[in-house]
């Protein structure tokens, strides 16, 4: 159990400051930094002010007036939350004139405040309670017969929490936490005086207005008016465990509040520092999953995927499996099975899986799902900084003057860290965004990008080589940074390339459809500080570049994350504070799955296995000879299998039916092997092609570790016995042992301490460690014993930084008069992923079908007007969804999300990929989009293949039911 | 025959009562008569009971007719009254009336006297003479005449304007601002409207030389939405000024920045609370903001502000011009200069009275107010605005002087001054007061917020009429009164701003000093 520190609301945000101030408290002397409050210069004296309106997370507001305080010298009764500590002050706070003016302030409260605290779902977890406590209020002399809002009517349009306007104290804590960290807006006060209430938008219920369910609001509600509807069902927790959310790749820490084992609700973890207290509608709300009646719980197998499913015991299970795979590899040789294993397990999962690949399949057949999505980030960020990780922590964004967001929708994927992000950008820091739609933080309240480069999908290349040019050609190089820390003949050269008049914005602009003008603006403004900066004005900001899926999703992926670090290193913008290239990570764990040697060419530590002596190291650790050739990646696989060289796969939590691209060629390529074993939680996709499934367990089944996108490791705690007996990572011990290769793990942290063992970037890395310090960036180590928040620092992590030329070759998809649309893929903020975990979820109220963005010129001429059934049709397949027509897209391109299976959105994507690392090119497909009637002949087909697989499932009843006789 | 040179009134308190329609009436009249008229349409004289108060030049001056009705007109000028003959609403030189010869116009001198966007009328009455001046001086020296002159605060919170001007000079930023206060929502109050309807080039200098004084090109005027003369006529002002060259991007040729906007305020009294009003700039619902920060330092867009009422603004352009000496010659103790008072209510002569500070109520109430307009004995007098105290007649012989009113639980203000005959219910004032606060308050502090309701709802029942319950109704009210004066007490002491925080002085003083309003015979306890 984590020694989490208890938590205390110290009423105002911690100031830094370099000049400190010493003053007396209750006669106490206290030193804080200078711009600290008196409130929290008091709870550092161990005095807590009665306070409602004030909390840590928010700047002080000074509305409730319950922590008034008497100030020696001075008139009248100061807020202690608005008022700042100044040295020699002497601070009373507690006096017969204070306890007046606080039971006072308290009466009026409770004559406007409903009676019910017994029935209250706040009961118990109130501060208007404990503030009524605290100030010895007996009586309220008003009565209860005057004005009041005792019948205000509730809002309960959110699925997960209720706005009860009669318990409302107007403190405004929700406003400004929908303001303040969530950057949303959506929240105000409306009337005025006596008439106040909080309205989300104007006087709307919540579900029509612009909130996004983040829970800010409800986290910051100091009484049950903002409550979690299974608080309310519930009632208040007993007891809680911190754990880290299994969405994105943010990795939000949260604290699992539960009544046994049943999870209440789940509240981000002010100490996660990942989210320091801020979560989304998926973390906070989505986990409804868990315990959906759609989770399978037994072992199940069947001998073709054509028969009825048997539920069968564990012990079955796994000696079927275990007896196919050895069956496969007896006849079609060692190399002929492979495992897969998801980016969404954790390190520890990922870590026996791929020794399960190598040790006991002997081969290195395994790969994970960060092959779809980042692999070009560990290949471009190796080659030029050395290391295949994001250079920053998180909070890093609070240092920046200049935000570059390219080929990521932050608010929509990574909606904790775009608070931050958003949060700093009202502070002033510029914005530039890279990207084919006007996504959200192109412009949404407070926030206008400076620059919105909306460039054709397919030439992310040719603007990163051309903004290289104005940078290089302008004379806007930080030159001395160069010189000292990069190769400086790979520089000659990328100066040399990106000098070239064809890599010019100018030259460019017709294959980008990015104007040149905005294009040399926003270099300018990304290398000075200013759009209209020169090398002479130049403020030598701290510029950063955050990137997500749509950079690596290409056919040049890996080459644009090379271009990105070329920029970073060329402006001097990499190794502090505020700066960095930072891949925002689309899967909880993509960062640890990669630590942890789940692809096939890498061991733990990303040492490859052709590297004889680490190769020595593990062969000695684990007893066995390990092979020193790379073994198939994922979409090698698929080719093998259609060879028919390829015929068992063990697959633990990655759909790849939904989420890869080319769907009939996946299914293909499945329906060619004897042997597909899928652990997970629900019968997904790739399921319905398997023959033996083991059921999986949730986040809160199991103990681990994940790896977010800032290399921060953080606990994942078992709230809840697995609901099928086995956590994930004891399932792939009894596989293992079934095929004798013993692995005898009593904890999951029995597994770290093996990793920590075999890889140098993860020795000092220990469970003790994390639970002692909440989480851990790596490297941690002998050199870094409490981990790495910041890499680079003095110098590259592979000596000198190096530039590599990025040539822009165009993706062969292009766009003719058959296909004239490219069709370009991404996210939504109430959906994760393929949707297994939210799709069980209330946020299909957000989110109920992926539908066909497009433009209002293409969509006029080919007679489609918003909510028309479209067929999309693509070289690879096609398929049908509803479209909405909108402007955020540009002529020319269309959009689409993957999160429904039956959108088919993958029977369209095609399978180029990646040159290096072939990452698919999911974010180019040209396609032709035309109205049509009825679904494709896909669709059609998924239907029914579904319909069957849903009946063989419906058959397990029986055989159950047969069993228990 | 030569011209005669009218002048008819554009203030709105004279458009109020038929301005226009005289000026049309006199247009008509003198074009059908052959009389050459030039016709000044000039601030009012602040002499309310005579408006519409035509004046005609004459060479022993101008002399006053009012107050004059269309259907005056013909007559008037049967009688002479381009030559300022004698007639019934005649009140001879305009200069004479003792009620504007015994007051100390400083401020005030050009009110009435001029055209009011005329540039030219008003710099051959002393106009620009300040911004001239401090265009020659340092900063530092405005900021010090400033000082020294011991201007304070005229929006009613009396802060000395040098000190806050020094911090927002002190203060290091990119852009700072000027800001003025002309939210003018206190009941029986107009000198800022007389202002800017009627001199706006004064509030225009004085920003100006604000502006030079502590480093800040831009200003916003932030204008009470029921005054669209004022908007009217300040709009037209700024654009004349810029077109002169004494506002914009070069101020008379100094190479120095100025630019003046106007803003219509948001229709909430609370806005006329500094901060309330930044946000309302800014865009925002007007809602208190807590200090510190203070304005000066982080006012408006976050930035080093300088906020002063019109008048504050409006005082500066005489004392850079004749010298801080000239101004502080005028008041007493720490009060120093003159204040434009405002009689109104059931005053039988209302207007503007500007004095010295040290002048008694009495002298305003009988002197120059000439005693109610119903002829009945004067029971209280508001003075300062709303939330300020109700004086009793024990009280009006104190010299008006913010620490000699504070002293006594009353404040000074803006110079409000609003008078009831002795049919006054002062529970009712002080019930309106609390339910002014309901209905005016942003909502933002809970002593204000509910504070304010619970008082209304307080008040009635000390008021009801008796019941027949078993607890005796006087019971009832001992203990209503005690819960009233622990209200007072909290939205005294605890509200955020002065809204909540200066309402308990009307109950406070009604409640103290006519118990018997409220069916008490004595007071329950002594004010505080």
């Amino acid at each position: 159990m984590l020694d989490h520190h208890p938590e205390i609301d110290y009423g105002t945000p911690r100031r830094e400051s370099t000049e400190e101030v010493t003053l007396e408290i209750d006669g106490q002397q206290i030193t804080v930094p200078k711009g600290t409050s008196l409130m929290r210069a008091a709870t550092d004296a161990g005095v807590m002010v009665p306070k409602l309106c004030a909390t840590d997370s928010l700047e002080p507001f000074g509305s409730c007036r319950l922590c008034l305080v008497e100030i020696e010298g001075r008139k009248g009764y100061p807020a202690s939350c608005t008022t700042p500590a100044e040295a020699g002050m002497k601070v009373r706070t507690q006096s017969p004139k204070l306890q007046d003016l606080r039971k006072g302030v308290m009466e009026l409260y409770i004559s406007d405040h409903p009676l019910d605290c017994l029935t209250c779902s706040a009961n118990g977890n109130c501060e208007l309670q404990d503030m009524a406590g605290v100030t010895g209020l007996r009586n309220v002399r008003y009565g209860f017969d005057g004005a009041n809002h005792l019948n205000s009517e509730k809002d309960e349009s959110n699925p997960y929490f209720t706005y009860d306007a009669s318990k409302c104290i107007v403190c405004n804590r929700c406003v400004r936490a929908c303001e303040e960290t969530q950057g949303t807006f959506a929240l105000t006060i409306s009337g005025r005086g006596f008439e106040s209430r909080v309205s989300p938008g104007m006087d709307e219920p919540f579900m029509e207005s612009e909130c996004v369910s983040c829970g800010a609001c409800v986290e910051a509600c100091p009484t049950a008016t903002l409550q979690e509807k299974s608080v309310i069902w519930l009632g208040q927790p007993e007891h809680s465990k911190i754990t880290t959310c299994a969405y994105c790749g943010v990795g939000c820490g949260f604290k699992a509040e539960m009544k046994g084992n049943e999870v209440v609700r789940m509240v981000p973890w002010k100490d996660g520092a990942a989210n320091e207290g801020h979560s989304c509608v998926k973390g906070r709300f989505a986990w409804g999953y868990a315990t959906h009646t759609d989770r399978i719980t037994t072992p199940m197998i069947r001998k073709k995927i054509t028969d009825p499913w048997q539920a069968v015991s564990w012990e079955e299970a796994i000696a079927y499996a275990a007896g196919e795979f050895k069956r496969i590899q007896a006849k079609y040789g060692r190399d002929s099975i492979g495992g897969i294993v998801s980016s969404r397990c954790t390190n520890e999962e990922g870590y026996l899986v791929q020794k399960l690949v190598r040790a006991a399949f002997g081969n290195n057949n395994v790969d994970t799902c960060a092959r779809v999505c980042h692999s070009p980030t560990g290949y471009g960020l190796k080659q030029t900084l050395g290391e295949s990780a994001g250079t920053q922590t998180f909070k890093s964004v609070e240092k920046a003057d200049v935000i570059l967001v390219m080929g990521a929708n932050p608010t929509d994927g990574h909606p904790v860290f775009a608070s931050r992000m958003k949060k700093r950008l009202r502070e002033g820091a510029k914005l530039i965004v890279i990207d084919p739609r006007k996504i959200d933080i192109v412009k949404s309240p407070h926030i206008r990008a400076e620059h919105h480069l909306q460039l054709r999908p397919g030439t992310n290349v040719a603007v990163v080589t051309a903004l290289a040019h104005v940078i290089a050609t302008e004379g806007l190089m930080a030159e001395a940074y160069i010189a000292e820390r990069c190769d400086d003949k790979s520089f000659r050269e990328w100066r040399e390339f990106v000098s070239r008049p064809e890599n010019s914005p100018e030259a460019t602009e017709a294959t980008t459809g990015v104007p040149a003008t905005e294009l040399r603006a926003a270099a300018r403004l990304y290398a000075t500080g200013a759009s209209d900066g020169t090398a002479a004005t130049s403020s030598h900001p701290n510029a950063a570049i955050y990137y997500g899926l749509g950079v690596t999703e290409h056919s040049q992926g890996s080459t644009t994350v090379m271009g990105i670090a070329n920029l970073a290193m060329a402006t001097g913008n990499v190794g502090r504070e505020g700066v960095g290239v930072n891949p925002l990570r689309g899967q909880n764990n993509v960062q640890g799955s990669c630590d942890i040697g789940s692809f096939p060419h890498e061991l733990p530590g990303y040492r490859h296995v052709s590297d004889t002596t680490v190769r020595t190291q593990f062969e000695q650790a684990w007893g066995v000879a390990l092979q020193s050739e790379p073994g198939l990646r994922i979409p090698n696989m698929f080719d093998a299998a259609l060879d028919g060289s390829f015929k068992g796969l063990y697959c633990e939590g990655e759909d790849i039916v939904q989420s890869d691209p080319d769907t009939q060629h996946v299914a293909h390529a499945l329906e060619a092997m004897e042997c597909i074993v899928v652990q997970d939680l629900f019968l997904n996709e790739t399921a319905k092609y398997a023959h033996v499934f083991l059921p999986g367990s949730s986040f809160l089944e199991k103990d681990g570790t994940f790896t977010n996108a800032e290399r921060r490791i953080s606990r994942v705690t078992k709230v809840m016995p697995p609901a099928a007996k086995y956590a994930d990572w004891e399932v792939t011990m009894l596989l293992s042992n079934a095929l004798g290769y013993p692995m005898n793990y009593k904890h999951p942290s029995a597994i770290m301490a093996e990793i920590a063992a075999l890889t140098p970037t993860f020795s000092g890395v220990s469970y003790e460690l994390i639970d002692k310090l909440g989480s851990v960036q790596w490297p941690c180590n002998a050199e870094a014993p409490t981990g790495t928040p910041t890499m680079h620092i003095d110098h590259f992590v592979r000596g000198k930084g190096k530039f590599i030329i990025t040539q822009y070759v165009a993706s062969d998809e292009k766009v003719t008069r058959k296909f004239p649309l490219i069709l370009t893929t991404g996210r939504i903020l109430s959906q994760y992923n393929v949707g297994a975990q939210t799709r069980r979820t209330e946020n299909n109220q957000w989110h109920s079908e992926d539908r066909l963005e497009i433009h209002p010129v293409d969509a006029e001429d080919r007679g489609i007007t918003d909510g028309d059934w479209v067929g999309i049709q693509s070289r690879a397949g096609d398929t049908v969804l509803r479209a909405i027509v909108s402007e955020r897209m540009q002529p020319g391109v269309v959009y689409t999300t993957f999160h429904f299976p039956e959108s088919g959105a993958n029977v369209i994507t095609t399978d180029n990929s990646d040159w290096a690392t072939n990452c698919p090119e999911y974010k180019v497909t040209a396609v032709q989009v035309m109205p049509v009637s009825q679904p494709s002949q896909w669709q059609r087909e998924y239907s029914r293949f579904d319909k069957i697989q849903s009946e063989l499932l419906g058959q397990r009843h029986t055989a159950e039911a047969a069993g228990a006789k | 025959m030569s011209s005669i040179t009218v002048y008819v009134p554009r203030d709105s308190a004279a458009l109020a009562v038929g301005a226009d329609e005289v000026a049309a009436a006199l247009q008509a009249e003198c074009k059908r008569r052959g009389i050459e008229l030039r016709l000044v349409r000039n601030g009012s004289r602040g002499l309310f009971w005579l408006e519409p108060l035509v004046e005609v030049g004459t060479p022993q001056g101008r002399v006053a007719y009012g107050p004059v009705t269309p259907e005056d007109v013909p007559a008037l000028l049967d009688a002479g009254l381009t030559t300022g003959a004698a007639h019934s609403l005649c009140h001879g030189v305009t200069e004479q009336i003792p009620y504007l010869a015994k007051q100390e116009r400083l401020t005030f001198a050009r009110m009435g006297v001029t055209d009011p966007l005329s540039i030219a009328d008003y710099e051959a009455h002393e106009g620009f003479a300040g911004l001239r001046a401090a265009l020659t001086l340092a900063p530092e020296a405005i900021v010090q005449q400033v000082l020294d002159s011991g201007l304070r605060g005229r929006g009613g919170a009396a802060f000395p304007t040098g000190i806050k001007w020094k911090t927002v000079a002190a203060a290091q930023a990119a852009q700072k601002y000027i800001v003025c206060n002309a939210d003018e929502g206190d009941s029986g109050t107009f000198s800022d409207r007389m202002t800017m309807e009627g001199d706006p080039y004064m509030l225009i200098e004085g920003m100006t030389i604000a502006g030079l004084a502590v480093g800040a090109t831009r200003g916003v005027v932030y204008i009470r939405s029921e005054y669209p003369d004022a908007i009217a006529t300040m709009n037209e002002a700024i654009r004349r000024a810029v077109e002169a060259r004494f506002l914009g991007a070069d101020v008379l040729g100094s190479g120095r920045a100025f630019h003046l906007e106007v803003r219509k305020a948001a229709g909430a009294y609370v806005c006329g609370e500094e901060t309330a009003m930044l946000e309302s700039i800014e865009g925002k619902r007007g809602i208190v903001r807590a200090k510190p920060p203070l304005p000066a330092l982080e006012g408006l867009f976050g930035q080093p502000t300088v906020i002063n009422n019109v008048i504050s603004f409006a005082s500066v352009p005489l004392i850079l011009a004749r010298g801080p000496a000239y101004y502080r010659h005028y008041g007493m103790g720490r009060s120093r200069g003159t204040l434009p008072m405002q009689l109104a209510g059931n005053i039988k002569h209302g207007g503007l009275v500007e004095k010295a500070f040290g002048v008694t109520l009495r002298e305003l109430l009988y002197d120059y107010g000439g005693g109610s307009a119903s002829g009945r004995p004067i029971k209280a007098v508001q003075v300062g605005g709303p939330l300020g105290a109700y004086v009793p007649e024990s009280q009006w012989d104190l010299p008006l002087d913010y620490e000699a009113y504070a002293a006594v639980g009353a404040v000074v203000g803006h110079g409000g001054i609003v008078v009831h005959d002795d049919t006054a219910d002062l529970a009712k004032l002080a019930r309106y007061a609390m339910e002014f606060c309901a209905i005016e308050s942003c909502g933002k502090c809970t002593p204000c917020r509910i504070g304010s309701t619970r008082g209304v709802e307080v008040i009635d029942r000390i008021v009801a009429p008796p019941t027949n319950g078993k607890r005796g109704p006087q019971h009832d009210k001992v203990e209503q009164v005690a819960l009233l004066r622990d209200l007072c007490d909290t939205m005294l002491n605890g509200s955020l701003c002065a809204m909540g925080g200066m309402t308990p002085y009307p109950v406070l003083s009604a409640l103290n000093h006519y118990p018997q309003d409220f069916g008490i015979a004595t007071p329950s306890r002594v004010a505080a």
